[in-house]
């Protein structure tokens, strides 16, 4: 249940795939056109419903209620050991591997 | 008639009023159109912008010997030589890019005309830089963004530049792939009556002249003389526009200003299977070539930013090369700076090696990073999406397939793009476009429009009449 106040997500389908536009690839083309916005809710929710929000702007926007508190996914990945053998061949070919230690 | 055509039918209208720019008058009624006289009559001189940007904290960034990459590159170099390679840290600007150049005249425009906010249409660091400014200046703020395939899956790059937008307080609208941003963008300028804040204005390009103005006076007083080469990432033309630009200012009018950008061919910037299966998101060919041969397919009816104009060499790098000098940069200089920043760095460290030790070579740029802005975060989003990290020749990479590390360093390339074949392709589709054969006025045009001659351009005319192209 999400509360009136809550910071969150929604979800809205801006163009259906037949309103699209004509020049695009045909794997682009047979997929909604589809928008993500946060702001505050303005009634009680649960996840699924269409629900309405204020965003940053002041923008009442409506859209089906996705997530709550919307967390950031995106990390620093794995660390990629090829990448870091590079650094370390680069290092040695600068200053001449490990004589120079 | 469907919404997405109705809006579309506004268009110049709607632009129009959220511009303030009547750009008729700078036309000719041909092909030709008065640039100068635009970027004169609704820019900024280059004195007004320097007081802007230092009252919003921006430009004046370091520029930095890069001596260890330097020697690194007279090691391999095949003539034992090398010119030293600088760097213009524009990661130091309040939103972490150069792009802050360009809003913080932008939003400064839209102050003094009293719009109550801004809208930028962008997913690159334009969107921070925007909404940074506008959180400076009081005003609201609305990025639209390119961000997501169709199975909800977020570029890391995108979405870390998304949160960045946020924090900032600007409302961030996130939408799937497709063109069609341009047209959300139009629904939500008519709807909030805010400032188009455009990549493409003349006041935004102008803002960008101030980084080739820094350069040149940072390395006479560094070096005692202008620099050699300026490398700049080139996407949709304005930093090149803009550096070379300011670098005519400062004087330094032999400095060559070469185009660096990454290499997607292949990839469809439009298509949802591809949109997640590349790793960088500006500074590449999808935005490279099309800008440089048809600048005004931009949002605004003249595209301020006009690279064949500028550009006096343009060279590809590959996706491993960037993210192997980002490695490097940060294992041998003790800089951490975002990937797409150091494309042009990828093209220098190469193109240096072309030069003599006393010559200057300056990288016109880097970025903030950061969780998604990150080469370990964008390999290892790669390999979720089916693409092979390998180690080898960067010559065999094939974009949308697998992501090629330099074996040794000396494998490096800043790969060639014939420029007269731009210059031909700008010339057939300005021919193509309004329809006519260019007389005098539009021959002059087009020879400064791609820093040629009006022969070059004539014996292109003829070509094209020859082939039956026109």
């Amino acid at each position: 249940m999400a509360q009136k106040g809550d910071w969150v997500k929604i979800k809205q389908v801006i163009l259906e795939p037949e309103e699209r536009a004509e020049n695009i690839p045909q794997d682009t083309k047979e997929t909604p056109l589809t928008m993500w916005v946060k702001g505050l809710l303005l009634e009680d929710g649960e996840i699924g419903d269409t629900v309405k929000i204020k965003t940053f702007t002041g923008r009442i926007v409506e859209g089906v209620l996705v997530e709550v508190n919307p967390r950031h996914i995106h990390d620093f990945g794995n660390p990629i050991s090829e990448l870091i053998k590079a650094g370390m061949k680069a290092r040695e070919i600068l200053y001449g591997g490990e004589e120079n230690e | 008639m469907s919404r997405y055509k109705e809006i579309m039918a506004r268009k110049n209208e709607i632009m129009k009023k959220s511009l303030g720019i009547d750009y008729e008058r700078f036309e000719s009624g041909g092909i030709a159109f008065d640039y100068e006289r635009m970027m004169k009559e609704t820019g900024y001189t280059l004195e007004e912008i320097i007081k802007i940007q230092r009252e919003a904290n921006v430009g004046d960034t370091p520029l930095i010997e890069l001596k260890n990459l330097t020697e690194l590159a007279r090691k391999v170099s095949p003539t034992g030589k090398a010119a030293r390679i600088f760097i213009k840290d524009e990661a130091c600007n309040p939103s972490g890019s150069f792009k802050e150049r360009r809003a913080s005249v932008s939003i400064y425009h839209a102050k003094q005309k009293g719009y109550k906010g801004v809208i930028a249409a962008t997913s690159g660091n334009y969107g921070a830089a925007v909404a940074s400014q506008a959180a400076m200046k009081g005003l609201k703020c609305i990025v639209v963004q390119e961000a997501y395939d169709s199975r909800g899956i977020g570029q890391p790059e995108i979405l870390e530049k998304g949160r960045k937008c946020e924090t900032f307080g600007a409302e961030v609208v996130q939408l799937t792939v497709g063109p069609e941003l341009f047209y959300v963008n139009l629904m939500l300028l008519e709807e909030t009556g805010y400032f188009n804040a455009s990549l493409y204005t003349p006041f935004g390009v102008a803002g960008i002249e101030t980084l080739g103005y820094e350069i040149a006076q940072q390395v006479k007083e560094k070096t005692g003389k202008f620099p050699d080469v300026v490398v700049t990432t080139h996407a949709g033309g304005g930093n090149l526009t803009g550096t070379a630009r300011g670098l005519i200012k400062a004087g330094a009018a032999y400095t060559k200003v070469y185009g660096a950008s990454v290499d997607l061919t292949g990839l469809h910037m439009a298509s949802d299977k591809d949109f997640n299966r590349k790793s960088f998101t500006t500074g590449h060919t999808g935005f490279g070539i099309p800008f440089a041969t048809w600048p005004d397919r931009a949002d605004v009816p003249r595209n301020a930013a006009r690279p064949l104009r500028y550009m006096d060499g343009y060279y590809l790098v590959k996706q491993g090369e960037v993210f192997y000098m980002t490695e490097l940069l940060a294992q041998l200089e003790g800089l951490e700076r975002g990937p797409a920043g150091n494309t042009s760095l990828a093209a220098a460290f190469s193109l240096a090696q072309q030069m003599e030790n006393d010559q200057i070579i300056v990288v016109q740029e880097t970025e903030y990073t950061g969780a998604g802005k990150n080469p370990t975060a964008q390999l290892t989003f790669a390999m979720q999406n089916g693409i092979n990290i390998l180690v080898g020749n960067p010559d065999d990479e094939i974009p949308g397939q697998n992501i090629i590390l330099p074996e040794h360093p000396s494998m490096i390339k800043a790969r060639e793009v014939n420029l007269s074949n731009l210059k031909k392709s700008y010339i057939k589709n300005c021919v193509q476009h309004f329809e006519i054969i260019p007389k005098d006025k539009d021959i002059k045009f087009l020879a400064e429009d791609t820093k040629s001659s009006e022969e070059f351009v004539k014996e292109v005319i003829s070509e094209l009449q020859n082939g039956g192209l026109v």
